[in-house]
């Protein structure tokens, strides 16, 4: 690999604070901690991390109702993140949003979004928003399988083709929407094959290969910033876990989960820079060690922090809020 | 009477009709494999091959699909998985379904349904909480039916199923768990015909779905103060049941509209309308409504308690009405 040491620790670091947040999310969750529900990002840490490599703070993504570890690849402060799933006022949306619905402007995160495909129409704006600028950022869309059978998907990808917008459309391909296998349901082997009927690039490559995406979107973010307009990029990858926390997952074997787990993407990268020598053990625990007391003090923040004032519900809803009629 | 829950009785309906009428199907996202996802389709599964359909997250198509299917002989069941994502689809309900008859003439007989969850639950966001029975109420050409009980449900949804127009049926979240008394025997529940749930003297509470459980429970509370409180549950939106909402506040003089929708433009506002136009001179207090506060339901629980309506939002209504003792 001819990248340096530092930048692929950093890939692997950003994992691994993904997988230690959604996994203490998950086990909070199980414990009643968590109201609302909640969609882990677990084996599928690879896609958010490799595509924002690439990314400055400037650039915007847009997000789904799986979005932690977007917001965690692009920046995002865990504490608040976290406070805004116990509901608590010091949270990103004080309390308003929780998981589905996290959003920080100051990084470009356009926010999660509770609905599917819901997303893809906003990236487009910001696209054109970019193009009006006349800057060169760019946008990513995030997306699942399920979402690019949505009108939304096939209607923001002509749109931001005719345009030329500097949007680069990351589908999630995990397989599932939520019960329902994605060859069930989309008419097409790779999702990547749908660029042809909008006069895009397309191209599918393996999610769990933190640097098969990073080099993938690379090539779809210089095309974006250099005014050559969208690209479509199927990630394949594996739903580890349940669609929520609490699915009971009736709808497939549990050997099948673990003969993909054998392929999640942290341990394949991990097993790859350890044979490369580009990671001791001791590198590996000071990761594994500061993602995980960054995480415990993400908890100690959000448990410690106070529930929004139930009266504060009758803010936010528009910048001149005094004296509606709520 | 055996007890079954609001879901079995949603099943019992689809099983009860799909089982006579070889034309009944249904369809939408993740109905097939889990019983849908609060379980309301348990029942079926695995039976009528074919005839539950799991489908893409289409919902124009899933709407859209349905007018097309019913005018090519088809009685389709289509879900709308969360009443929210009836946006999604909207055009399909509001510019195609509820439009086509009245625009063709009145060639076509509509028999589709609608169906799925609305409402709050535990802490869903803004995005998943909706409760929007009102604009289907605005829109002319859909009957709408919002079930409160589980004997409710299946009268209702078997009346659905033999309908010649289209219907949508809101079944709250919190609901599909709730137990309640259903016949062995078959039987149907008309449109238009609302159920006094508790009878009264003092106040009528009109309301439907999880608020009439709210009320219920608010009438249960005031009586220990000596109010006496009449909680008629309209079952359906359209039509509704003016005589008895009418004769109700002939009779206690004051009346209380409570959904959990907005408060503004809800559609206690079209009741309260229609009563002081009917019964102005029976009038004895301005009418009083209970609804969410006009913001969209929030994530964290206290704020989400805020801003939702419930029992204690009811009793208060109701003294509001008696001049607040
Ligand atoms: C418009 C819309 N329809 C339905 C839903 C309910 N729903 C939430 S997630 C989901 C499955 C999404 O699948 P996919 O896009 O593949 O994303 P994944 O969950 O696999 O990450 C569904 C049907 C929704 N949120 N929005």
């Amino acid at each position: 690999m001819e990248y340096d040491k530092e930048f692929l620790q950093g890939l692997y670091a950003t994992m691994v604070r993904i997988r230690t947040f959604e996994s203490k999310a998950e086990e909070l969750f199980l414990q009643g901690k968590l109201p609302g529900f909640i969609h882990l990002y677990i084996g599928e840490e690879a896609i958010a991390t490799g595509a924002m490599a690439n990314l400055r703070k400037s650039d915007y993504i847009t997000s789904t109702h799986r979005g932690h570890g977007h917001m965690i690849a692009k920046g995002a402060d865990i504490k608040k993140m976290m406070a805004e799933l116990y509901g608590k006022e010091t949270g990103y949306c004080r309390g308003k949003g929780g998981s589905m619905h996290i959003a920080d402007l100051s990084i470009g995160v356009l926010g999660a979004n509770g609905e599917v495909a819901g997303g893809l129409p906003i990236a487009a704006g910001a696209g054109m928003a970019i193009k009006l600028q006349k800057k060169d950022d760019v946008v990513i869309a995030f997306f699942g399988d399920g979402a690019s059978n949505r009108g939304a998907f096939h209607e923001a990808l002509n749109w931001c083709s005719v345009f030329k917008l500097p949007v680069i459309f990351l589908n999630e391909n995990n397989q599932f929407a939520s019960t329902e296998r994605v060859q069930e349901t989309t008419s097409v082997a790779n999702i990547s094959d749908r660029a042809v009927g909008y006069n895009i690039p397309g191209v599918s490559i393996d999610g769990n290969d933190v640097i098969a995406v990073y080099e993938t979107v690379k090539a779809a973010v210089e095309r974006a910033r250099s005014g050559g307009g969208p690209t479509l990029i199927e990630a394949k990858t594996y739903r580890i876990k349940g669609h929520f926390v609490g699915d009971p997952t009736l709808y497939r074997e549990k050997s099948e989960v673990d003969e993909h787990w054998a392929q999640e993407p942290i341990g394949r990268f991990e097993r790859e820079l350890v044979s490369m020598g580009l990671l001791s053990e001791e590198e590996k625990k000071k990761i594994w060690d500061a993602a995980k007391s960054e995480v415990e003090e993400a908890v100690k923040f959000a448990e410690s922090s106070p529930y929004p004032a139930p009266e504060s519900a009758l803010t936010d809803l528009f910048v001149d809020d005094a004296g509606y009629d709520y | 009477m055996r007890e079954i829950t609001f879901s079995e009785a949603l099943g019992e309906a689809m099983y009860e009709e799909m089982s006579r009428d070889p034309t009944i199907f249904t369809y939408g996202e993740d109905i097939a494999k889990q019983g849908g996802i609060f379980g309301a389709y348990k029942s079926l599964l695995g039976k009528f091959q074919g005839r539950v359909i799991d489908t893409p997250i289409s919902e124009e198509v899933i709407f859209g699909s349905a007018l097309g299917a019913a005018l090519a002989g088809m009685r389709p069941v289509a879900e709308f998985h969360f009443a929210d994502f009836l946006f999604t689809g909207m055009t399909a309900i509001a510019n195609q379904i509820m439009k086509f008859r009245y625009m063709t003439g009145g060639q076509a007989k509509l028999h589709l349904v609608l169906r799925g969850p609305d409402g709050i639950s535990k802490s869903a966001a803004a995005q998943h909480s909706e409760s929007i029975e009102t604009i289907f109420m605005h829109i002319p050409g859909i009957k709408v039916i919002v079930p409160s009980t589980p004997y409710d449900m299946k009268g209702l949804f078997k009346t659905a199923l033999k309908s010649e127009d289209p219907v949508i049926c809101f079944e709250h979240k919190m609901l599909y768990g709730l137990k309640g008394p259903v016949p062995d025997e078959e039987y149907y529940i008309p449109f238009g015909k609302a159920d006094v749930k508790r009878e009264g003297k003092d106040v009528t509470v009109v309301t439907t779905s999880r608020m009439v459980h709210e009320s219920l429970k608010a009438a249960a509370n005031l009586e220990k103060e000596g109010i006496s409180v009449e909680v008629v549950d309209l079952r359906t939106l359209v039509p509704w049941d003016r005589e008895t909402v009418i004769n109700s506040v002939k009779k206690t003089h004051r009346l209380v509209v409570a959904h959990e929708t907005w408060k503004r433009s809800g559609w206690s506002s079209e009741i309260a309308f229609i009563v002081q136009r009917e019964a102005f001179d029976y009038l004895d207090a301005p009418i009083e409504k209970v609804g969410a506060y006009n913001v969209h339901i929030p994530f964290s629980p206290p704020l989400q308690d805020f801003v939702v309506p419930d029992y204690k939002d009811v009793e208060k209504a109701v003294k509001n009405v008696l001049g607040g003792i």
